[in-house]
């Protein structure tokens, strides 16, 4: 795996100024460097009814250099699967096919159609870009909202339950290429992109993408806040090629040595943990703590 | 040449998507469509049809992979019934949204719940709004020509197509069929003419967010609304017609067999008093007719093709005049009467000579309707008595 600076990084910009995404906006600065990484002319993005579908503008205008075939919410892992047999059998060859998909689209309306293209090997990237709830539709709960987050549809309560483990989940396929990422970490960010772009069948990247409007949090902060959810494991940064994990960039800095920020340094900055309990604290930090310790424990057994 | 099979209507529609040279094929198996996935995917594996077969795990799949396999130029099938068709219902939207000449073969069976897996329309005409051209065939061998025919059109005018076939009535019964061959449907449908513009350097936005007034693009030009775009398919599925009737007529010259376009008449020369139906169904009047004249009623039987686009002028140049015409049909628009003749009562509605109507929702769920049982509900109608109710259903 190759670790990039910014002197490797391309200089091509496919994402114009323009876009309608909100300022501030996690998925706008991953987008912004996986296009990078990708073939320019050769990569088709799948989209779901979802926050990529405003970034790219209202017809008949789009800021983005690239095909993008937008489709109904549930349908993000079928329509790949269409694009890619359509190429195929029409010919055309050395496309990418990427789809893109909120957490919405990936951890609960789309998960049956991304289980059904993963487990027939479509040969695509799917990418969750998780800003842990439905931020286009005004910040409503979804599978991957953090406990004791507020959401809209969980306004007094906050969110009682854990988030999905959707990598474990799509880990179950048996894919070649798993990644998570961070817009935080723009290279790698951009190496497993770049990479994942090789690789024969299906792959996986889900990227913590921090929101603003929908966390609370100042729009100044956004790389900030994505460095707090690698460097308190909330989003730990990691890759499993051929089945063999191993941490990345600033998680692997971490596994080696350093140590973990709490998380009552991540929630204290956002606007959606305000009513987050004392009980509910220390649960989110136990389960973050075992999931990480889970991790390390998945590296150094990897890697020796 | 083409040579006689026996075959079953399932086998016609897998046939015809064969002949038509598709290149993706997404289906999810449901009965009484089953057979239809499993022959093609036999033909796939077997190497006699070269295409894309992508076991799907939902309907609603299946027609999403189809819709984005037509929008990268691919000519694409799939097949569906009953609550399969109900999943895929979005995307039927989403499909005649975005413009794409998908043909799918929809065999006809009742809703669940209840379950039951025999046959009515329920299915495909509680979907008659979704921006889909609908054809209802009466026989094996009209579900083999409607396909091929059903490519011809939908490619033309980039709408796609549903062709409808009564389950196990069609779907599962053998008769004899004239398979055409490869040479005659080659001459007749052309290979898909590629508008994808997926050429590595043409960058689109495929089916994007858009208002619903029109706006000006970076050149200044104005670009159509979502209004526009919904009107515009209003108006080219309104003048699909020509081009049905067109296909038909092509269809005729190479192959002998002609369907009619939008409605098809059986005696009705003289007719005073008609049946009107769909599908197998108004094959079935056809005895119920012969019936009729045997005892001195001049009757006759309008067919209902093409529901979708409605034939409006066809159904009033038969209907106008006659003394009777009594409905039999599949399917119920809950709370209001059978769609079929509530579409058809509408045409008649600027029509001067008005006859007397009766309609009759028969045979749900597979219930056996018999041409006697159908002879003397006209025969009611006849008489003067105009009913608009349910065919041997039993208060019980």
């Amino acid at each position: 795996m190759p670790t990039s600076s910014i002197r490797q990084l391309p200089k091509t910009e496919m994402i114009l100024p323009g876009t309608r995404s909100c300022a501030g906006c996690g998925l706008m600065l991953t987008y912004r460097h996986a296009l990078k990484a990708l073939d320019e002319g050769k990569t088709i993005v799948a989209v779901p009814a979802s926050c990529m579908t405003v970034l790219h503008g209202v017809y008949p205008i789009t800021p983005v250099k690239v095909v993008c075939i937008n489709n109904p919410f549930a349908a993000t892992g079928a329509s790949a699967t269409g694009i890619v047999a359509g190429l195929r059998a029409t010919g055309k060859t050395g496309y990418t096919v990427v789809a893109f998909a909120g957490d919405g689209g990936t951890y609960d309306i789309g998960i049956q159609a991304l289980s059904g293209a993963l487990e027939r090997g479509t040969d695509f990237i799917y990418v969750c870009y998780d800003n842990e709830g439905y931020m286009n539709t005004g910040t409503q709960r979804s599978s991957a909202s953090p406990v004791g987050a507020v959401t809209s549809t969980t306004p007094i309560l906050a969110k009682l339950q854990h988030k999905k483990d959707m990598v474990r989940i799509v880990e179950a396929h048996n894919l070649p290429y798993i990644a998570t990422a961070s817009p935080s970490f723009p290279f790698d960010l951009y190496d497993k992109f770049k990479f994942a772009k090789d690789v024969k069948g299906p792959r996986y990247i889900e990227v913590h993408a921090a929101c603003p409007p929908g966390w609370g949090f100042p729009n100044k902060d956004l790389v900030k806040m994505g460095k707090l959810a690698v460097e308190t494991g909330i989003h730990a940064l990691f890759e499993i090629s051929e089945g063999k994990f191993r941490l990345t960039s600033r998680s692997l800095a971490l596994a080696e040595k350093g140590r973990k920020k709490t998380v009552a340094d991540y929630v204290k900055g956002q606007t959606r943990f305000r009513k987050i309990s004392a009980e509910n604290l220390s649960r989110l930090q136990d389960f973050t703590d075992k999931r990480w310790n889970d991790l390390l424990e998945r590296h150094f057994k990897d890697n020796p | 040449m083409g040579r006689i099979e026996i075959i079953t209507a399932n086998t016609a529609a897998a046939l015809a998507a064969k002949l038509c040279r598709v290149q993706v094929i997404s289906a999810y198996p449901i009965t009484p469509q089953t057979p239809v996935t499993e022959e093609l995917a036999e033909m796939v594996e077997n190497g006699s049809l070269k295409a894309e077969y992508i076991t799907v795990e939902s309907e609603h799949s299946a027609l999403a992979s189809v819709v984005a396999a037509s929008q990268v130029g691919a000519r694409v099938f799939t097949a569906t019934s009953a609550n399969g068709l109900l999943y895929m219902h979005e995307m039927l939207h989403w499909a005649a949204g975005s413009r794409v000449p998908i043909v799918m073969a929809c065999v006809n069976r009742g809703v669940g719940a209840p379950w039951t897996i025999l046959n009515d329309q329920q299915d495909t005409v509680s979907q008659r709004d979704t921006g889909w051209i609908q054809i209802y065939c009466r026989n094996s061998q009209e579900v083999l020509d409607s396909v091929i025919q059903a490519y011809r059109v939908a490619e033309r005018i980039q709408i796609p197509i549903m062709v409808c076939y009564d389950g196990f009535i069609l779907s599962h019964t053998s008769t004899p069929v004239d398979v055409p061959s490869q040479e005659e449907v080659d001459g007749f449908l052309p290979p898909l003419e590629d508008r994808s513009g997926m050429d590595g350097h043409t960058l689109m936005n495929v089916n994007p967010l858009i208002l619903s007034d029109p706006r000006p693009d970076p050149e200044g030009r104005l670009m159509p609304g979502y209004m526009e775009f919904r009107y515009r398919l209003q108006q080219d599925i309104l003048e699909s017609v020509n081009e049905i009737k067109s296909a038909d007529e092509e269809f005729s010259a190479i192959f002998g067999r002609s369907w009619g376009a939008s409605v098809w008449t059986y005696r009705m020369d003289d007719a005073e008093h008609a049946m009107v139906s769909m599908g197998s169904l108004a094959s079935e009047c056809t005895l119920a007719a012969d019936q009729l004249r045997n005892e001195g009623v001049k009757a006759g039987v309008v067919g209902v093709r093409v529901y979708r686009p409605f034939p409006r002028v066809e159904m009033v140049e038969s209907l106008a005049g006659l003394k009777t015409v009594t409905f039999f049909e599949k399917d119920v628009s809950y709370g209001y009467q059978g769609a079929l003749a509530m579409d058809a009562k509408a045409a008649m509605y600027d029509s001067e000579h008005r006859p007397l109507i009766s309609s009759y929702i028969v045979g749900l769920g597979g219930r056996d309707v018999r041409p006697d049982q159908l002879a003397q509900a006209t025969l009611k109608c006849v008489g003067g008595e105009t009913k608009h109710c349910w065919l041997d259903v039993r208060d019980l």
